[in-house]
């Protein structure tokens, strides 16, 4: 048994890791009957095919030991605890997912799906799974891809690009400032980004369940991950199942960056893009149009 | 050379046409045809308040109604959807492109049918964003987001399905897409009347759907080039 982690270990630039757990008489504990998946320890899953390489079997029992609680036995999202908890766990069987590289209303990569796994939902009762072992992590894609037959009869969407992060400067983050106001995301995220727009209090997910838009103020982690990357990414893609669209037909990479750069200045850390506001907001205080309704002559 | 390749690629669409047409199904001359209505009290339907979308409050010179259940002179019933739902000859998808408009933050229409496949382009007339974000559950569900001016969105949905769609930003906009793999439908308007036509003689059901109401089926058996009157009536309640 101790041979097999020692395995999995050495081979970081082996593609196959072939190892037969043969003649083990202990299956009482989970770890013991862990087919290893075909990866290397190192290389993250998919990043080589593009496919999961998760072995179901394991990931049932994985997924029966730590998931079945909350999503449930069936993977409806209808386990013991769901009653208690808000927003409520993911139902798999719909193979609805908010944190995708891929376009709205396609199926996640496999490398998304194990990405949430690791990462956790911040705000949520989903916590990061990073103590696992990112074979049982892989082993759990595989798991979750299981519950829709939407995984037998789609191919996950092709990732949207993400071009080359444009230069930080004032031009980009009050552009960024004029599309936060065209683009109508103040609507629900609020004039400042504290999540209280107007059709804030009003929203509600796919399952009919009150949702809250993002209070970039608060300072919280995104739920999709914390880079500028992940930034961009979460409004070209939207958060299927939310009322958080995508923007992907409508806002241009150029542009998406700079509205990145301004996302940045409604949170409340020390960052190069809200120094950058602090000091122009300061300067022409008396000309900044304030974000929100058309005030102007009716 | 050019035009001799042309002509052999005429002919080639000729023959291949003439071979669908016979292979097609007869079309036939029979029809069903009728009138929803309701009986019981329908609920009232209220006002909507758009006083937070000026621009779209400003094109309404009434307050416009919701829309979940409405009626018309005679108890007829609007935006049922009645098509056939077995027994009806296999055609393929129309490609006739449907349109959708988001207009003075409504859907119109209400009640959209399409079959499987058909494209479908959706619009955005007013001045104000919009976020179409269509519930499927066996189709794929998405959320696309659409500024004023933006070109429309065009849409498709594989496999039969009734599609709640509304829109995030303004909560009171909502409306139907109701996917079908028929080409013989019927949608309701203000005189509750439906008419299917083109149908060849055999044994059919045929289904009506109301939004907030059980669907209801009949059977209807059609001779050749027969035509039959049917009715549908939903009992509805106030509330």
């Amino acid at each position: 048994m101790r041979m097999k982690y020692a395995a999995v270990s050495f081979f970081s630039g082996v593609a196959f890791v072939v190892v037969l757990a043969a003649g083990s008489p202990c299956s009482a504990q989970i770890d013991h009957n862990i087919t290893p998946v075909t990866t290397t320890a190192a290389s993250k899953i998919g990043s080589m095919t593009g496919h999961a390489y998760g072995v179901i079997d394991s990931g049932a029992q994985v997924y029966r030991r730590y998931c079945v609680g909350c999503h449930g036995p069936a993977g409806d999202g209808n386990g013991e605890n769901a009653q208690w908890i808000d927003p409520k766990p993911r139902d798999f069987t719909a193979a609805t997912f908010k944190c995708r590289s891929t376009p709205t209303g396609t199926l996640p990569t496999d490398e998304d799906l194990y990405d949430s796994i690791t990462r956790g939902f911040v705000n949520s009762n989903m916590p990061s799974w990073r103590p696992l072992t990112p074979e049982l992590r892989a082993n759990l894609v595989a798991m979750v891809k299981s519950f829709s037959p939407r995984w037998q009869a789609e191919k996950p969407g092709t990732p949207i690009q993400i071009t080359a992060e444009t230069p930080v400067t004032i031009e980009s983050v009050l552009h960024g400032r004029e599309l936060f106001q065209k683009m109508e995301c103040w609507k629900c995220h609020g004039p400042a980004g504290k999540g209280d727009g107007p059709s804030a209090s009003t929203l509600t997910d796919s399952q009919n369940n009150p949702i809250k838009p993002f209070n970039f103020a608060a300072g919280d982690r995104f739920k999709c991950g914390v880079t500028n990357s992940d930034l961009y990414r979460d409004f070209m893609t939207g958060l299927d199942g939310t009322p958080m669209p995508s923007f992907a037909d409508v806002i241009k990479p150029e542009e998406a960056w700079d509205l990145v750069h301004f996302l940045r200045t409604l949170q409340p850390m020390d960052t190069k893009e809200r120094e950058l506001w602090k000091t122009y907001a300061a300067a022409h205080k008396a000309y900044i149009k304030p974000i929100g309704p058309d005030t102007g002559a009716q | 050379m050019k035009t001799r390749y042309f002509l052999a690629l005429a002919l080639l669409v000729a023959v291949s046409s003439a071979l669908v047409v016979l292979a097609a199904p007869p079309a036939g001359n029979g029809s069903i045809t009728g009138k929803v209505t309701y009986t019981g009290t329908p609920p009232k339907m209220k006002p909507i308040d758009m006083s937070k979308e000026p621009t779209c409050a400003k094109q309404h010179a009434t307050p416009v109604m919701t829309e979940n259940l409405v009626t018309g002179p005679g108890n007829a019933l609007q935006d049922v959807v009645v098509y056939i739902s077995a027994g009806a000859p296999e055609t393929s998808a129309s490609s006739q492109t449907l349109r959708y408009d988001q207009k003075g933050c409504q859907y119109l229409p209400h009640v959209l049918a399409m079959e499987a496949n058909q494209p479908l382009e959706i619009y955005n007339d007013d001045q104000t964003s919009h976020n179409i974000h269509p519930l499927a559950k066996v189709n794929p569900e998405w959320n696309k987001s659409q500024p004023p001016g933006t070109p429309p969105i065009q849409a498709k949905y594989e496999k039969p399905e009734r599609i709640p769609v509304k829109c995030n930003i303004h909560p009171w906009m909502h409306g139907y897409f109701v996917v079908l793999n028929t080409s013989h439908y019927s949608v309701t308007g203000n005189d509750g009347g439906f008419s299917l036509k083109d149908l060849p003689a055999g044994k059919y059901t045929v289904t009506a759907w109301q939004e907030q109401s059980e669907p209801q089926t009949q059977d209807v058996t059609l001779g050749a080039g027969e035509s039959k009157s049917i009715s549908f009536t939903f009992k509805v309640l106030p509330y």
